[in-house]
């Protein structure tokens, strides 16, 4: 099966293509709804100002996510109290409510990949050509699975936000992926709702 | 009545961690149906691995450790507020061992209860009393927000599907559900729908049949017919096992009815993920069983 080694280079990335298993090695860092939306309105649109830590966080996360990966993942983490982390369940997010913000994310910070699960739209698949990146699906709910796949945890950001929804660093090794939307325009996603849609309407119209 | 919250963290543990013997079934069945070396196929297996390891190592099957959805039928003269109570500790306790995620945000104050308690409605509690020579039973499912987004609800009748307030209007708006929610809610996913009702009291039907094991049908064979067609037709849609493209969409359609006002006519379509946690406990004296 073919690995990539993170920070990935944009020729590594134009390989890519739909249908593709892949295994990723190195540091990710996962992202969902609260970051996405604090990303987009702190540091992108700049519409609030930054507060607390904001720019210090800013600064390195613009080190990490450049060729980096981002994961809508949620995860359950051990140490709690004692800060020394570990993933317990780390399967993805539904990655589609991060439609509006994902594409603009990927550009300022030149994400080269995007792993969550469901796929995502139009707009993020032009992200994708773009920037360039690619969409990368993981199984949803195999979290205790993909937990095994996280080496280390590196650090955290944003913990205000819950552990859910915070910044988490981790290290990957073999953790892994299938190619559903690639850097030329395809997307897995849109053929499979293409063909359950004409088949919808061929149920539909059939009598009772 | 004695405390027995251990024992229900205890359950709280095998509900998070291990599946139901008759999903189990049906997801390895389904594993067959995918062709070799396919995403579907591959995600099927990977789906069965993950259940090995969670069971093998009492971690969450899914991160997502969903709303906690309690259903308690205790006999005559036990305390409701000390079970909620015990409930209530017991999911403190299953958080901090990490067999639950902390899920309870305060919606207004976009905050993380830290501890899966939040308000009087988180973790949701539903008692119903019976006989005082009848065991205490508690159902607990875990229904994670993936599958719970995909949801949907429909006011018969609705134009745009061309679906009339009958059996083969229903049939038609569940199957919009399903070929909307594509791979979102984590197929191959199950159905509970409830025909009736308000809209408050048919969503939570449509989760309660949930409770149900898989393959028992409704009692009225025209409405069993109904549950194995749609099972079938979702099936025809070809979304697949992660929205890959695939043999298995949905597993098994459960369908209930409600009384409903003669103006309404609610549709409500539950969308239970394969991660489809639940369990049941059942306390004699000294004894509990855990199913």
């Amino acid at each position: 099966m073919k690995t990539i080694q993170l920070p990935a280079s944009d020729e590594a990335i134009r390989e890519l293509r739909v249908g593709e298993p892949v295994l990723l090695n190195g540091v990710m860092v996962t992202g969902r709804d609260a970051a996405h939306k604090w990303m987009m309105e702190t540091f992108i649109k700049k519409t609030k100002e930054p507060k607390d830590d904001d720019l210090q966080v800013y600064e390195e996360l613009k080190k990490l996510l450049n060729g980096g990966v981002i994961y809508h993942c949620g995860p359950v983490v051990s140490g709690l109290d004692t800060k020394d982390y570990k993933f317990v369940a780390a399967g993805p997010t539904t990655s589609i409510r991060e439609e509006p913000y994902q594409a603009d994310v990927m550009k300022h910070f030149n994400v080269k990949g995007v792993i969550g699960k469901g796929g995502m739209g139009a707009k993020t698949l032009k992200g994708c050509q773009e920037t360039p990146g690619v969409y990368l699906h993981a199984i949803g709910g195999a979290a205790s699975y993909i937990a095994q796949s996280v080496t280390k945890v590196l650090g955290v950001f944003k913990l205000e936000f819950g552990v859910p929804e915070a910044l988490w660093v981790i290290e990957v090794k073999d953790f892994p992926v299938v190619v559903t939307m690639d850097s030329h325009g395809s997307s897995q996603h849109a053929v499979v709702d293409e063909a359950s849609k004409k088949v919808f309407e061929e149920l539909l119209a059939k009598p009772y | 009545m004695r405390d027995l919250t251990n024992e229900i963290v205890e359950f709280i543990r095998r509900t998070s961690s291990d599946l139901p013997a008759d999903v189990e079934e049906r997801l390895r069945a389904a594993v067959e149906k995918e062709t070799p070396g396919s995403a579907a196929r591959g995600a099927m297996e990977t789906v069965l691995k993950n259940v090995e390891i969670s069971r093998a190592n009492s971690t969450p099957i899914c991160q997502d450790t969903g709303t906690p959805i309690f259903y308690v039928h205790y006999p005559e003269g036990y305390s409701t507020r000390k079970l909620r109570q015990m409930i209530r500790d017991a999911m403190v306790i299953a958080t901090k061992k990490s067999y639950m995620r902390p899920n309870a945000v305060d919606a207004i104050y976009d905050k993380n209860s830290g501890n899966n308690l939040g308000g009087e409605d988180f973790p949701y509690i539903h008692f119903e009393e019976v006989d005082a020579d009848q065991p205490l039973t508690i159902e607990l499912m875990l229904k994670g927000g993936g599958c719970e987004n995909v949801g949907a609800q429909y006011s018969l009748p609705n134009n745009a599907l061309g679906a009339g307030r009958d059996l083969a209007g229903v049939r038609k708006v569940v199957l919009d559900a399903v070929q909307k929610a594509q791979g979102q809610g984590c197929a191959p996913g199950i159905l509970g729908v409830a025909i009736g009702g308000d809209r408050g009291s048919s969503y939570i039907k449509s989760k309660e049949i949930l409770f149900g094991k898989i393959g028992e049908r409704n009692p009225d064979p025209e409405v069993a017919a109904l549950e194995e067609r749609l099972t079938d037709e979702s099936n025809q849609l070809g979304i697949g096992p992660m929205g890959f493209g695939g043999q298995t969409t949905v597993i098994d359609t459960k369908i209930t009815g409600l009384h409903r006002l003669p103006a309404s006519y609610f549709v409500s379509v539950s969308y239970m993920c394969w991660a489809y946690r639940r369990r049941k406990m059942v306390v004699r004296g000294e004894e509990v069983i855990y199913d």
